[in-house]
C-alpha cells in the first residue's frame, strides 16, 4: 500500500475508530471489569473477586426478576412483536396499497416518538382517575373506575411495549410478503382459494425465515429494553414488573434505591451480555445451518 | 396445498361466481379496515388528545374539550416550578443534542463507510465483523462503563457528553448503512476520475457524496430524531437543570403531576413531539429505508 493510500485510510477511518474506541469498546470492557469490584459512588476500583456474582446468587429478588424477564420477553414477543406484527403485515398488504402504507406509518409513529411522550400518552389512557381514556369508557358503560397499572401491571407492560415492538415485525413481514412472486397469489386466487387459504398455504410458508429472524432479533431487543417499564410502572408494584435490565439500572443509578452500586450493577449487566451472546450464537447456528443469511428485502414504499 | 388442489378440479364458470366473489372480497376489506382502525385507536386518540388536551380548559369523558384556553401553555413564559430551567434554554439544549448527534454521525460514518466500501486494506473484514458485533451490544450494558468514562472526561451533566456517547453508539450502525449505499454505486465514474488524476478525497467529495444523498438524508433524519428523543442517557448523565433537555423536562412534569395535571402533560409533550411529528410526516420515505436495516436502540 502506498504512503498516500495509507494517509487516506487513516484520515477517513480514524474518527470512526476513535469514537468507537472511547465510547463503545472502553465502556464495554470497563463494565466487564467493574463487575469484579465493589465500586460505589466513590468510584474506587476495590476488587472483590466474584463477590458480586455470589451476591447475585444470594439475592432474594433474583428469582422474581428472572421470572419477570421471562414473562416480559415471551409475552410481548408472542402477543405483539411476532403475532400482531404478522397480523398487521398481512392486513395492510391485503388492502389498497396507499391505505396499507398509511396504517404502517401510523404503527411506526410510536417508535419515533420520544419515550417520555409515549409514556405520557399511556399514562392518560391508563389513568386511575376518571380522566383516563379506559376509565372513561368504563364509566360510560356504568362500571367503576379502576387503577389499571396496579391492577394489571403485566397487561400494561406487554401492551405498551408491544405497540412499539409490533412495528418492526410488521415492516419486515410486509416487505417479505411484497417480495412473494405475484404469480403464486394470483394463481391461487384464480383457483378459487379464499383469503385465509392464501395466507395459510402461500404467505406463511413463504415468510417463515423472516418470522424466525424477527423472533430471534426481538428476543435480544426485549431482553435489554426497559425504558418504557421504567416510565410507566417504574418496575412496581414492589419489583412486580422489574426485569433484569431494569434491575441492573436500578441497582446502579436509581435515586430512590440510592445505592449507586456500580460494581453490582455492572455484574448484572455482564450477565445480560453473556445471555445475549449465547442466544445470538444459538440463533446464528440455526440460521447458518439453514443457510438463510440473506436478509429480508428492504424497501416497502 | 391439498385443499387448493381439490379446488383445482372444479371447473370455474366465468361470470356469476366472480361477481359473488367480488362482493365477498369487499366485505373482507371493510372488515380489515374496521379492524385496523380499531387496533390503531390508542395511537390515533393518544396523539389527538395531545392536541385537544393542551388547549382546553377541561376535558369531559377524557377527551371531549370544554372551553378553549392557553393556560396549559403557560410553561412557555413562566416556570411551572421555581427551580426548573427556562423552557427555551431546555429546547436549545435539545436542539443542540439532536444536531450534535446528527453532524458527528453523518461526518464520521460517511467517511468510514466510503473507505470500507471502496478500499482494500488489511483488517477490513475484521473491522466489518466487529462493527456488527458492536451493534449487538445494547446501550444498557454499556451504561455503567459510559458513566465512568464521561466522569473521567468531565462530561457528566453536560449535553456534550450525551452527544458524544450517543454518537459513539450510533456510529457502527451508521457505518454499515453508509457502506451499503456506497456499495450500490458503480465503480466506473470513480475509476475514470481517479485515472484522470483526481485524489481520493476529491473523488469522495465531488463524485461519491452527491450520489449517496438518500443515504445521508436517511442517516441525518434518523440521527436527528434519535438525539432529539434520547431518554436513558439524558436522565442518567444529566441532573443539573441548566443542561436539561426536553426529556428531562417532561420527565419532571410526569414525576410531579403524574395523574394530576393532564393539561400540562399534554402541552409539554406536544411541544416536545411536534418537530418529530412534522419530520415524520415529511420524511417517512427516507426513514423507512433506514428503519428496516437496523433498529433504533436495538429495538
Amino acid at each position: 500500500m502506498s504512503k498516500r493510500a495509507l494517509l487516506n485510510l487513516v484520515v477517513f477511518l480514524l474518527p470512526g475508530l476513535i469514537f468507537t474506541f472511547i465510547f463503545f469498546i472502553i465502556p464495554a470492557v470497563m463494565t466487564g471489569i467493574m463487575g469484579f469490584t465493589g465500586m460505589d459512588y466513590r468510584f474506587q476500583w476495590n476488587f472483590i473477586g466474584l463477590g458480586n456474582y455470589i451476591r447475585m446468587a444470594k439475592d432474594f429478588l433474583i428469582g422474581k426478576i428472572l421470572l419477570n424477564t421471562t414473562v416480559y420477553v415471551i409475552g410481548t414477543l408472542a402477543v405483539f412483536n411476532v403475532t400482531f406484527g404478522l397480523i398487521l403485515a398481512i392486513l395492510t398488504s391485503s388492502i389498497e396499497e396507499r391505505a396499507g402504507i398509511f396504517f404502517r406509518g401510523v404503527w411506526l409513529l410510536p417508535r419515533f416518538t420520544p419515550p417520555v411522550v409515549y409514556a405520557v400518552i399511556w399514562l392518560w389512557i391508563l389513568s386511575p382517575t376518571e380522566n383516563g381514556l379506559l376509565n372513561t369508557l368504563r364509566l360510560f358503560l356504568g362500571l367503576e373506575t379502576i387503577d389499571w397499572i396496579t391492577r394489571h401491571p403485566w397487561g400494561v407492560i406487554i401492551v405498551t411495549n408491544g405497540f412499539i415492538g409490533a412495528s418492526m415485525g410488521m415492516v419486515i413481514f410486509a416487505a417479505a410478503i411484497k417480495s412473494i412472486p405475484r404469480d403464486y397469489r394470483w394463481a391461487a386466487r384464480v383457483d378459487g382459494a379464499s383469503w385465509l387459504q392464501e395466507i395459510g398455504h402461500i404467505i406463511l410458508p413463504m415468510i417463515r425465515w423472516p418470522l424466525l429472524f424477527i423472533t430471534a432479533y426481538q428476543t435480544l431487543s426485549l431482553l435489554t429494553s426497559y425504558e418504557y417499564i421504567l416510565l410507566i410502572t417504574q418496575g412496581g408494584p414492589f419489583y412486580g414488573t422489574t426485569v433484569w435490565s431494569l434491575y441492573a439500572y436500578d441497582v446502579a443509578f436509581s435515586s430512590y434505591a440510592g445505592t449507586f452500586a456500580f460494581g453490582y450493577g455492572a455484574a448484572l449487566a455482564t450477565v445480560l451480555v453473556v445471555i445475549g451472546i449465547i442466544a445470538s450464537m444459538i440463533y446464528w447456528r440455526i440460521f447458518k445451518f439453514k443457510e438463510m443469511m440473506e436478509e429480508p428485502k428492504i424497501e416497502i414504499t | 396445498m391439498k385443499s387448493l388442489r381439490k379446488r383445482n378440479k372444479v371447473p370455474r364458470k366465468s361470470n356469476p361466481s366472480s361477481t359473488v366473489e367480488k362482493r365477498e372480497v369487499d366485505f373482507l376489506k371493510i372488515g380489515i379496515y374496521i379492524f385496523l382502525i380499531l387496533a390503531s385507536m390508542p395511537i390515533f386518540l393518544g396523539f389527538l388528545w395531545l392536541f385537544i388536551g393542551s388547549v382546553s380548559k377541561s376535558l369531559t369523558y377524557g377527551i371531549i374539550p370544554e372551553g378553549f384556553s392557553f393556560k396549559n401553555w403557560r410553561f412557555l413564559w413562566e416556570k411551572p416550578y421555581p427551580s426548573w430551567p427556562d423552557i427555551w434554554l431546555v429546547s436549545l439544549n435539545t436542539l443542540f443534542l439532536a444536531f450534535g448527534v446528527m453532524i458527528i454521525v453523518v461526518a464520521v460514518s460517511t467517511m468510514a463507510g466510503y473507505v470500507i466500501s471502496r478500499m482494500k486494506f488489511p483488517g477490513r473484514s475484521f473491522l466489518l465483523a466487529s462493527t456488527l458485533i458492536l451493534h449487538a451490544f445494547p446501550a444498557i450494558t454499556l451504561l455503567i462503563g459510559l458513566y465512568y468514562v464521561l466522569r473521567v472526561l468531565n462530561l457528566l451533566d453536560s449535553v456534550m457528553g450525551v452527544i458524544l456517547a450517543r454518537a459513539g453508539l450510533f456510529i457502527p450502525f451508521a457505518i454499515w448503512i453508509m457502506k451499503g449505499f456506497f456499495d450500490g454505486i458503480s465503480w466506473d465514474m470513480e475509476m475514470s476520475a481517479l485515472i484522470d488524476g483526481a485524489s481520493r478525497f476529491q473523488v469522495f467529495r465531488k463524485i461519491m457524496l452527491p450520489m449517496v444523498g438518500p443515504g445521508i438524508a436517511g442517516i441525518s433524519i434518523f440521527a436527528f430524531i434519535t438525539g432529539w428523543s434520547e431518554f436513558i442517557f439524558v436522565i442518567t448523565f444529566i441532573r443539573k437543570p441548566s443542561a436539561w433537555t426536553l426529556t428531562s423536562y417532561v420527565n419532571s412534569v410526569i414525576a410531579n403531576w403524574r395523574f394530576v395535571d393532564f393539561g400540562l402533560l399534554a402541552a409539554t409533550s406536544l411541544f416536545y413531539v411536534g418537530p418529530v411529528l412534522l419530520f415524520f410526516i415529511f420524511t417517512q420515505k427516507y426513514l423507512m429505508q433506514i428503519t428496516v436495516g437496523g433498529m433504533k436502540g436495538g429495538r
